[in-house]
């Protein structure tokens, strides 16, 4: 099952770090990444395959939003069907 | 592949712009449970409900987290309970409080379906049913009521109208203590439908199936922001982006309802695209209006635009989901939506306006504060003309008027929370007690005779 995953704050240094290596320490491989720094606000997207991870997507979530609040930046990690139902016909 | 644009234009409908999945309603038939007795049948009823909806909460705040659209309520709409207490008039209320102890057992903060379907005639189990409503309504807390009164294909029950005048007031007076909260938890319909998912007027149809799931999907928000970008542009433009922004929430909404259906072992039902507002800024339909170029909603011009935003967002709903059904339009309760507070309060929008818009919303005269003094005919009188609008349009029409006892124009009564905050609007003080006495049937219009 694939995941996007967004990161949305202000862009100070490590942020990637962080994140990739939170998904690194739980199996969730990183299929796609891109990011971009617009007036300070560093936003990346990335997408997750969670298929060799042992948490669950809402497992996931947690552990990313605890990760987000010590890094200062908002993390959302989401189901991709979401955005394919709502961007593709 | 999808494409950045794409993925942040959803987180920023949710973060920003309050994009949400308004409800999560579990339709449940409860004609298994009929049985002499009130008590036995209230043993069964809440077994049912608490066995069918057991994991809605759950479900819900589950599939909240995994696509990351916030679902706000989860609800239960039953069988029209008039249906079952055929055998045991007089004791309703033994049924409305087990189902409101059912509705607390599960976790849901509504249950809708306390309903009696009279639009032809009116049995005297019927009769004894909605007699009950203002008591059933004062001791419990999260069950509401709703009656249907007409429809195209029946006419209009001007008995019912007639009664149902009388139940909105005493309704009032018996939760005075709550500047008459009871009646913000009644519906008078006319053309009601069987799987809205929305409250107050939410209830699970005979032609439904076992257990359905119904989402109602909202987001003035996204519609407003949207439209935010296009000054100048033409109605065309501005129907066309309506849609466009339409078709993509409900989308989510369908995707969410088929999810909850397969978890909850119950039947995707429908999904209905209602841009429902609430009181806080930036979930406004008022707001939507206003952006089109309308200096304040009730401003001429108004029922025009609200016309044409309630039709293109159906156009854009239709094409999204499988199932489009419930109410799908625009909501313009009045207490329940800042920019209608705020025009209200400044007197721009009155009940003769509000009329008017509901000729071409999706529902009704909703949320509206009248003097605590108003006659029960007068109130009749309203629900008359709500029901010959519905009737003779082929479109649902309702009624949620609140008589706030001891209060009157000029005054302000504040329900708290999603209800809002309501100006006392002034309604005509022209009787029409003779004509609504009258009682009798409005025979359906010539253009229901399409066999």
């Amino acid at each position: 099952m694939r995941a996007i995953v967004t990161v949305i704050g202000k862009d100070k240094s490590g942020i990637i770090a962080k994140v990739a290596t939170a998904l690194a320490d739980n199996q969730v491989n990183i299929e796609d990444i891109s990011q971009t720094i617009a007036q300070g606000n560093f936003t990346m997207i990335m997408i997750c395959d969670l298929s060799a991870s042992k948490l669950s997507l809402k497992e996931l979530s947690v552990t990313l939003m605890e990760v987000g609040e010590k890094a200062g930046v908002s993390i959302h990690v989401q189901h991709e069907d979401i955005f394919n139902a709502m961007h593709k016909i | 592949m999808l494409n950045r644009k794409e993925i942040l234009e959803t987180i920023n409908m949710v973060e920003k712009e309050h994009f949400d999945v308004r409800t999560i309603t579990m339709g449940i038939s409860l004609l298994p449970c009929i049985r002499d007795t009130a008590e036995e049948t209230a043993r069964l009823v809440y077994d049912r409900i608490c066995k069918k909806a057991e994991n809605i909460v759950k479900v819900a705040q589950d599939l909240g987290t995994e696509y990351g659209i916030p679902i706000i309520n989860k609800r239960v709409s039953i069988t029209p309970a008039s249906l079952l207490t055929s055998s045991f008039c007089g004791k309703e209320i033994v049924l409305a409080k087990a189902l409101d102890r059912a509705a607390k057992t599960v976790g849901v903060d509504f249950l809708g379906g306390y309903t009696a379907l009279v639009q032809k005639g009116m049995t005297s189990f019927e009769r004894s049913f909605i007699e009950s409503i203002p008591e059933a309504l004062s001791v419990t807390e999260r069950m509401c009521s709703s009656v249907n009164v007409g429809s195209s294909k029946a006419g209009i029950n001007m008995d019912a109208v007639a009664l149902m005048g009388k139940i909105i007031k005493r309704t009032a007076e018996i939760t005075k203590d709550k500047d008459g909260l009871g009646c913000a938890k009644l519906v008078v319909f006319c053309n009601a439908v069987e799987d809205n998912p929305f409250m107050a007027g939410a209830f699970h149809g005979v032609g439904e199936g076992e257990t359905v799931i119904n989402v109602g999907v909202s987001g003035p928000g996204v519609v407003h922001h949207a439209l935010k970008s296009m000054k100048g542009a033409s109605i065309s433009e501005i129907a066309e982006t309506i849609k466009k922004t339409a078709f993509k929430i409900t989308r989510a909404g369908q995707l969410i309802a088929k999810e909850a259906s397969k978890r909850l072992n119950a039947e995707f039902g429908i999904v209905d695209l209602s841009l429902a507002p609430t009181p806080v800024m930036g979930d406004s339909v008022a707001h939507i209006l206003e952006e089109m170029g309308l200096e304040s909603v009730g401003a001429h011009g108004t029922t025009a635009a609200l016309a044409m935003l309630n039709d293109a967002v159906k156009k854009g709903g239709v094409m999204a989901s499988s199932n489009v059904g419930g109410l799908s339009g625009a909501f313009i309760p009045v207490s329940e939506d800042i920019g209608m507070i705020n025009a209200a309060e400044k007197g721009a929008i009155d009940l003769n306006k509000l009329e008017a818009m509901t000729s071409v919303c999706s529902v009704g005269i909703d949320m509206v504060a009248i003097p605590g003094d108003t006659p029960a005919e007068t109130i009749s009188g309203i629900i008359a003309d709500e029901s010959a609008i519905g009737m003779i349009n082929n479109k649902t029409t309702a009624v949620r008027v609140i008589p706030v006892p001891n209060k009157t124009v000029g005054d302000s009564v504040e329900f708290g929370g999603l209800l809002g905050t309501a100006p006392i609007m002034k309604v005509s003080p022209y009787s029409c007690e003779a004509f609504v006495s009258r009682g009798g049937r409005m025979p359906a219009p010539i253009h229901s005779n399409k066999n």
